[in-house]
């Protein structure tokens, strides 16, 4: 078994609505496994099914090759997007508390939060109450009770909201040794830029369904569309344009007189760029040729749109 | 249920840590002894207020009569005129001046006798100064029917009519009284309770929601879990300050009574009716040590034990259907201004539970609003509880209807958690909307 988590057909209904609609993901082991879609397409609610806060009306999740039962609750860590923790209460109590509401034993619990502080640098804060802390700091008191007994599964919500730049960057890289030393990942978010930076799985979903999933770079792969980012050195501009854009699709041109420097994109008709090359060669020097590859961005909104144009 | 036990203490610390719970808890019998105590000391303080009324006898009839005793002092003028006697008693600063006139027949002097004061006169005085001419007057006409003063004196004129069930156990007259304010006791004890502890789980349910823990918590133990321990630890909070308001207010009173040199016997017609919301009784106990003995011994007639336990019964039950209401409807909203529509209609049957056993139960523990009330699951936890001290089988509440009344209220308490959980579960995640009675329902159906 090389998936650590995998759903089938799973559906859900609230009341007429639907939720989500026939789902089927594979999570797999050691992935970060981004979980992409705009507002209100159900991620949450196949979310809280893996974390069998709700249950599916219809299908199947298997954890590890099993069907997904009450024990599996300790092997995953889940960190909310709608987060937050008892105010009154003093930081080390209550992280004492989630970790053992997790499964872990008071003085195991302790070592591993005292672990945690100090990696964290908050060894200070164990005593204070949560509504003495900031909100980031709240946000890695938040991190750390996720984390801390070890699951198999993590789940993360938009784990950045709420931190500063530097914190963020703290986060994720915890998130990046989390993931190097063998945690399979989940990750929710619509931050398209840390999608790009963490992810090597994603899907996505819109509408209830599942539209899209796969390895990133495969992905990449199937939406590329054989546009060139093309930088020329030329002595005539005028005459090579001219020339050029009877043959072949040209946009986004921007000339620079002083280092004679055209840049354009180029839409080619099939991926195969040896006429075009040979063609440029003519006219000048070529600085760059780059095939553009879509952002994930660009593939969230297109997919979304495409979805939505089809209906 | 190694999770329901960490919830459970959880809420418990939460709930017994928090600042104003630890003033309500140890203020509160403060509160309570101070007042008693002054009303006991204002009450002894009225007691010793001594009048003192001037007597002007000129007959013979009542020459022995006006003496001084513990509440009247009696000063007898002798042989001056009327007009003196008033201007002296107003000069001495005296409260009043009793006129009696002198004639051959007693009828005639006492219907020539005047009170004179300087306002109107209290009542109680002039209830004492009657009363004296009454019996004069009794023995006067007795003695013309030809009986002697002795025979008189040996007459006594107190009846008082034994009772007893007719299973021949003999009762005191009042005891009836006494099962009442006891079984009021425990319904009211047991309204007050689901109102203040419910209240307690359903703010800490919103708590809980706006401070957005509930997801994360929610991913560890399953949503009945957690309403469960918050009842319970609620609850065990609740016991924790009952038993210090306990222990706490007769270590008060103790010093109290102490200190300020009240006999507490004198309080128990006043402790009595403040213990029963100032719901008038007529507790027709007759002062002195006596007495109080007698309703002791009957007190500790009543089948104690036997209250005890059903207290226990109908309290557990009874918290646990309204707590997990409670728990519901903090689910269901988002901040506390918006359970005032769903706490209405649980607060209803609670004081409907509590004037039907004052103003029916008491009277007829046995008739058919009683036996009605006690039977419905909402308001049998405290209408039962008032009827109970009747006993239970021949001559009590009959077995029939405790044992309809628990499995009644057993069957609701099942239906109410599952219901109350099932909104809870729902209601949890539910940010944002202020739901309706028709949104509940659905979903109930999810």
């Amino acid at each position: 078994m090389n998936d650590i988590l995998v759903t089938k057909d799973v559906s859900k209904h609230f009341g007429k609505h639907t939720a989500l609609n026939k789902v089927s993901l594979e999570i797999p082991k050691k992935s970060i496994y981004g979980l992409l879609g705009p507002n209100g397409a159900g991620k949450t609610t196949l979310i809280r099914i893996i974390n069998q806060i709700t249950y599916p009306d219809s299908g199947a999740v298997f954890f590890d090759g099993e069907p997904l039962q009450a024990k599996h609750i300790a092997a995953i860590g889940y960190l909310p997007e709608e987060r937050g923790l008892y105010k009154s209460m003093k930081v080390g109590e209550q992280a004492l508390y989630l970790a053992q509401l997790k499964g872990l034993s008071k003085q195991e619990a302790k070592r591993r939060l005292k672990y945690w502080f100090d990696r964290l640098n908050i060894g200070d804060w164990w005593n204070k109450k949560i509504q003495e802390l900031s909100k980031g700091m709240a946000q890695k008191i938040q991190f750390i009770v996720t984390v801390l007994h070890e699951p198999k599964l993590l789940i993360f919500d938009e784990p950045f909201s709420g931190f500063d730049p530097i914190n963020a960057n703290i986060i994720k890289d915890e998130i990046l040794k989390l993931s190097a030393n063998g945690t399979s990942i989940i990750f929710s978010t619509h931050r398209m830029e840390s999608v790009e930076e963490l992810c090597d799985h994603i899907a996505l979903i819109h509408q209830s369904e599942k539209i899209l999933d796969g390895k990133l770079s495969d992905i990449k792969k199937a939406y590329k569309n054989n546009v060139f980012e093309v930088g020329l050195e030329v002595n005539d501009s005028e005459q090579f344009f001219q020339e050029f854009i009877e043959k072949f699709d040209v946009s986004e041109s921007e000339f620079n007189p002083l280092e004679k420097q055209l840049d354009f994109k180029l839409k080619l008709p099939s991926s195969d760029t040896g006429e075009v090359l040979l063609y440029l060669n003519n006219f000048g020097r070529v600085n760059r040729f780059t095939e553009k590859i879509p952002s994930a961005n660009e593939i969230f909104i297109q997919t979304v749109q495409n979805k939505d144009a089809n209906e | 249920m190694n999770k329901l036990k960490l919830i459970i203490r959880r809420e418990y610390l939460a709930k017994v840590r928090n600042k104003s719970f630890i003033i309500m808890t140890f203020l509160s019998p403060l509160l309570m002894v101070g007042m008693v105590v002054l009303v006991a000391y204002l009450a002894k303080l009225n007691d010793n207020e001594k009048r003192i009324i001037a007597v002007l006898n000129e007959s013979e009839f009542f020459s022995k009569d006006f003496t001084t005793d513990a509440t009247t002092g009696y000063v007898h003028f002798d042989k001056i005129n009327l007009e003196v006697a008033k201007d002296s008693t107003a000069g001495l600063g005296f409260y009043g001046l009793l006129y009696i006139p002198n004639n051959t027949h007693v009828e005639d002097v006492a219907e020539n006798a005047f009170f004179y004061s300087k306002e109107a006169a209290n009542t109680s005085v002039l209830g004492n100064i009657e009363a004296v001419f009454q019996k004069r007057l009794r023995l006067q006409k007795l003695q013309d029917l030809g009986m002697s003063s002795e025979q008189f004196e040996a007459l006594g004129d107190k009846y008082e009519i034994q009772t007893a069930t007719f299973a021949g156990q003999q009762n005191l007259k009042g005891i009836n009284e006494l099962k009442a304010a006891i079984g009021g006791a425990f319904g009211y004890l047991i309204m007050m309770f689901i109102i203040i502890y419910g209240g307690f789980v359903m703010r800490s349910v919103i708590e809980e929601k706006t401070s957005r823990i509930i997801e994360v918590i929610i991913s560890s133990v399953k949503p009945f879990q957690l309403m469960m321990g918050k009842i319970v630890g609620t609850a065990l909070a609740g016991i924790t300050q009952f038993a210090i308001w306990i222990v706490s207010a007769s270590l008060l009173f103790f010093v109290a009574f102490l200190l300020f040199d009240i006999d507490p016997s004198v309080l128990g017609n006043k402790a009595e009716l403040t213990s029963n919301m100032g719901v008038n009784m007529p507790m027709n106990l007759p002062s002195g040590n006596e007495s109080v003995e007698q309703y002791l011994r009957e007190f500790f007639k009543l089948p104690l034990a036997m209250l005890v336990t059903f207290f226990l019964i109908y309290f557990i039950l009874g918290y646990l259907i309204y707590s997990s209401i409670y728990a519901a409807i903090g689910a269901a909203v988002d901040n506390e201004t918006d359970t005032q529509q769903f706490i209405f209609p649980i607060i209803l049957p609670l004081m409907l539970a509590i004037y039907v056993g004052f103003f029916s139960v008491f009277s007829n523990p046995h008739g058919p609003i009683a036996v009605g009330f006690s039977l419905f699951p909402l308001t049998s936890p405290i209408v039962m509880l008032m009827r109970l001290p009747n006993g239970i089988g021949e001559g009590g509440v009959p077995v029939w209807q405790v044992i309809t009344s628990i499995i009644l209220l057993i069957g609701t308490f099942i239906a109410i958690v599952w219901l109350a959980s099932k909104i809870y579960r729902i209601g949890i995640l539910m940010y944002g909307k202020k739901p309706s009675y028709k949104q509940l329902f659905k979903w109930l159906r999810y």
